[in-house]
């Protein structure tokens, strides 16, 4: 399904992207899935989705856990923890 | 009110309680984050996902005004580039007594702390890096539950 992507702060610098638009086959489901399929794609993903307690995620500019479903056209968002104030 | 901003430009605390302090409430508190000069930083640099970082500011601000039953609250955050002894960030809140104001506020820069999506870059020596999240960050935002 076509979902856009979007990286930021060290894991946007890890993958060299903040932003893409990718199509997943039916077996991407959930965010899980989605970080699954990714990781796949290259050392940069690998490197950015190593250590998934310094992930987390967005769907619809709205945090989710991993387990959350994503849905065709939408927006899946993964960064590090948020530092700001 | 409730007036939210992120903006790369500077800010104006008079300005901003100007607007609280026309509401008619008898109490504005607020709150000013700092970059801080310490460990030798040169450059803070915050990134920041729009769209979701201003609908995040806004559902905080709704969620302290009907909890607390605010005349107003303002929450403006900058983004960039910024500098040791820069404003980074502005909370301010008006109520109609001091405790709710107070209260309010603290609850804001808190909870904008661990569910804002901000993300701060620290120059030292000519490096940069990653500001980790932090553990006491998390606890703070929590005892509001």
């Amino acid at each position: 399904m076509p979902l856009t992507i979007l990286y930021f702060a060290w894991v946007r610098e890890r993958i060299g992207a903040g932003e893409e638009e990718v199509q997943t086959p039916s077996s991407v489901r959930t965010v899980a899935d989605l970080i699954d399929w990714l990781s796949r794609r290259g050392d940069g993903y690998r490197a950015a989705f190593e250590d998934l307690s310094r992930i987390r995620a967005a769907v619809d500019q709205q945090f989710v856990p991993f387990d959350a479903p994503i849905v065709g056209g939408g927006e899946v968002a993964f960064f590090p923890p948020v530092t700001g104030g | 009110m409730i007036a939210v901003s992120v903006q790369r430009e500077p800010f104006s605390v008079d300005a901003a309680l100007a607007l609280l302090e026309a509401l008619g409430g008898g109490a504005v508190a607020s709150f000013v984050g700092l970059v801080r000069a310490d460990d030798g930083v040169e450059q803070l640099a915050l990134e920041h996902y729009p769209g979701m970082t201003e609908a995040a500011l806004r559902r905080l601000a709704e969620e302290a005004r009907d909890r607390w039953s605010l005349a107003g609250a303002t929450i403006i955050h900058r983004v960039g580039p910024m500098h040791p002894g820069d404003r980074i960030v502005l909370v301010a809140t008006c109520a109609p007594h001091r405790k709710d104001a107070l209260e309010s506020c603290a609850y804001l820069i808190d909870r904008l702390k661990t569910d804002a999506p901000f993300w701060k870059r620290e120059t030292r020596g000519g490096e940069q890096s990653w500001v980790e999240a932090r553990a006491s960050d998390e606890e703070a935002a929590e005892k509001w539950n």
